[in-house]
């Protein structure tokens, strides 16, 4: 039997270009699983992503209308399409260097004129494509490629950023949690208006090689462990959740 | 086009506008609610005193422009407060971005959607609109971009006129790619130059560029709006099923889609085959895509360029112009010749692709190129004319208007 999703893909460009571990295809097919149980018309959906690995999950993946842009500019490009043609129905899916990096600037302001796309965040709290560099979600004190003494800097709470921005919908999940995830991207494709998903996803190549982590399942386990519900999170004493990262709906 | 356009009672610019220009403000900012117009939809045939900005607003609305995205930055602002009025009442969409590359990006997004679309800035967003115009030549891109130049480098004097971003409009974005740049010396030409730059635009699915100023951006003279079946206007082309990203005619233009139409489009700036598959490993798909690219624009380079000639029969002294200098050069050519000097113009509309051929079939023995910079388009002349023709570059680098007093002595002497 053929797999269900596969008529969303452009099958001649498989396999993927992630690496072994890596949560990009992960996040890949479970935004086409909530996609498939909303029931949506897939030939009219717009996918655009900027660059980096995060960049490759829709483009040249879906099967659908693809715009694969300048780095940090995705959303821009889908106001511009989204603005002209109401009709579409248009996802920006993109990394956390590329969304709030260099294209933070346009995230803020997405989210402030409510523009009416849906905006996935592929986070793995690096720069994967150009080789492990510090981004603005990576952790104080971890090590990369530009920061081997440990980050000196704080990183982005990005649903933080959005919510404060005015975004109306705003969730967290990991390539980890699934079920929640594909809850939240099917909330956020139904909702009218800005919605924002931060959905981790490790990069074991070059987060894990940097942090001398031993292996991709060690690193997707750790991941697991590293997230705690929001509701659990306001339950707990803070110094108890001290480095952890919060999942759930911030805004809905 | 007008082919009976009254050159020769043209008024040299100083003494139109840069009266006002030196007093840092507008004579007059009439609304557009003073103005004797019909604003719904499309504006009546008929003749209008507008500024330059109003005028490129005007032509772009009526070339089916149906998208603008813009920042504000002098002296080009009219433009998008224009379109802000006039877009809604045409069934269009304005919006104001939050700098230049996020307009040149949601106008590329909205050309996909469907627009046509235009932008307006000045040098110093022109220069951040840099990498979305490589990325807008390399995904094919139809799309207009005005550049109201203005004197620089950086904030320069936001109001003072200049025609310094003659190279950085060429050049800018990263690689081996051509453009198409038109050059309006009146009122008359921002209207039906940007209906023709739309129409290049389509025509060869390339970002094609108004060079304004803001002298002429802010000069007024009285436009005359033809009927409606007295200027083209091209629509875009389409093919279902595409390919939409190359033909095996190294100069040829693939037609386009729209997102909504069931093409499954791919599209992306990294190299990619006529379907959209990136292909960034392969030197041949480069090769081709590169050499298609250049050869569309170059090799229909004399189909594209527009120019016009002044006494240049019997002329010995060639002045070569473009846009607002074009008009003191004007003056300055009628004066050579009441003192007996056989000179000409050669005013370049099209000033990219540079016009080598023509430049090169001038047969002059001197050619002056008088320039609001430090001689930018004079190099161009200067490589493209023949071997025996003397080329003089005549500079204004003071962001005062070239006069022609300045053209006639370099002539003269
Ligand atoms: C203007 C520009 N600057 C820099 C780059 C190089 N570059 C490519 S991908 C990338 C970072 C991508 O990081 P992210 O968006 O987090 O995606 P990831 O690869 O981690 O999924 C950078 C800096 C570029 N392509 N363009
Ligand atoms: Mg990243």
């Amino acid at each position: 039997m053929e797999h269900k999703l596969k008529k969303y893909l452009r099958t001649e460009t498989l396999p993927t270009p992630f690496c072994p571990g890596c949560g990009h295809g992960i996040l890949m097919t479970n935004i086409l699983r909530a996609i498939d149980e909303l029931e949506l018309d897939f030939r009219n959906m717009l996918f655009v992503s900027g660059i980096g690995c995060a960049g490759w999950i829709p483009s040249p993946h879906y099967k659908a209308d693809t715009l694969h842009v300048t780095h940090g500019r995705p959303i821009a490009f889908a106001t511009g399409a989204k603005l002209f043609n109401p009709q579409l129905k248009v996802m920006v899916i993109s990394g956390d260097g590329d969304l709030a990096s260099i294209g933070g600037n346009h995230l803020i302001h997405a989210a402030r004129r409510d523009t009416d796309i849906t905006v996935i965040c592929a986070n793995n709290e690096i720069y994967g494509m150009t080789g492990g560099q510090v981004s603005c979600t990576t952790g104080e004190g971890t090590y990369t490629s530009t920061t081997m003494g440990g980050n000196p800097e704080r990183p982005f709470d990005l649903c933080r950023l959005v919510e404060a921005a005015g975004a109306g919908y705003v969730a967290r999940s990991s390539v980890m949690h699934t079920r929640p995830l594909i809850n939240y991207i099917k909330k956020a494709l139904c909702h009218r208006g800005f919605s924002f998903i931060d959905v981790l996803s490790p990069c074991p190549t070059h987060y894990g090689r940097k942090e001398d982590r031993p292996s991709p399942p060690e690193i997707l386990r750790d991941l697991m462990k590293r997230c705690i519900t929001r509701q659990k999170a306001e339950d707990s004493p803070p110094e108890t959740i001290e480095g952890k990262i919060i999942i759930g709906e911030f805004v809905s | 086009m007008r082919q009976d356009a009254p050159y020769f009672n043209l008024p040299t610019v100083r003494t139109v506008c840069c009266i006002h220009l030196s007093r840092g403000e507008r004579l007059f900012a009439p609304t557009i609610n003073d103005m004797n117009e019909n604003l719904n939809g499309d504006i009546p045939p008929g003749e209008y005193f507008w500024e330059g900005n109003e005028a490129v607003a005007e032509g772009a609305i009526r070339a089916g422009c149906r998208f603008f995205a813009g920042y504000p930055i002098s002296p080009s602002i009219e433009i998008m407060e224009r379109m802000s009025n006039r877009l809604p009442e045409a069934g269009g969409v304005f919006v104001q971005m939050e700098d230049e590359i996020a307009s040149l990006g949601a106008v590329i997004g909205a050309v996909w959607a469907g627009a046509k679309a235009m932008t307006a800035t000045s040098g110093p967003g022109l220069s951040l609109m840099a990498e979305n115009i490589g990325y807008a030549v390399m995904t094919e891109t139809p799309c207009v971009i005005v550049d109201v130049q203005r004197v620089g480098p950086s904030t320069g004097q936001a109001t003072r006129p200049y025609s310094g971003d003659m190279m950085q409009v060429k050049w800018c974005s990263s690689s081996d790619y051509q453009i198409i740049a038109l050059s309006p010396w009146s009122i008359q030409e921002m209207y039906e130059l940007t209906v023709q730059a739309f129409n290049l635009a389509e025509t060869y699915r390339v970002p094609v560029f108004i060079m304004s100023d803001a002298a002429i951006a802010h000069l007024r003279e009285t436009c005359t709006v033809p009927g409606m079946d007295e200027l083209a206007v091209l629509d875009r082309r389409k093919s279902p099923g595409g390919p939409h990203f190359g033909t095996d005619d190294p100069r040829g233009v693939p037609p386009m889609a729209s997102f909504g139409e069931g093409e499954a489009l791919l599209i992306t700036g990294s190299t990619h085959d006529e379907f959209g598959y990136r292909k960034t490993q392969d030197p041949n798909i480069q090769k081709k895509l590169t050499t298609r690219l250049n050869e569309k624009i170059l090799r229909n380079a004399d189909k594209i360029a527009q120019m016009e000639e002044y006494l240049t029969g019997d002329a010995d002294t060639v002045v070569v112009a473009y846009g607002i200098a074009a008009r003191a050069a004007l003056a300055a050519v009628k004066q050579a010749r009441n003192r007996g000097v056989k000179a000409g113009l050669l005013r370049l509309k099209t000033v990219w692709p540079f016009p080598e051929r023509t430049i090169h079939s001038l047969k002059a023995r001197r050619i002056f190129v008088p320039e609001m910079n430090r001689g930018q388009i004079a190099q161009e002349v200067q490589r493209s004319a023949r071997a025996n023709t003397a080329v003089f570059s005549i500079t204004r680098v003071d962001g005062e208007v070239i006069t022609p007093g300045e053209i006639l002595e370099a002539v003269l002497s």
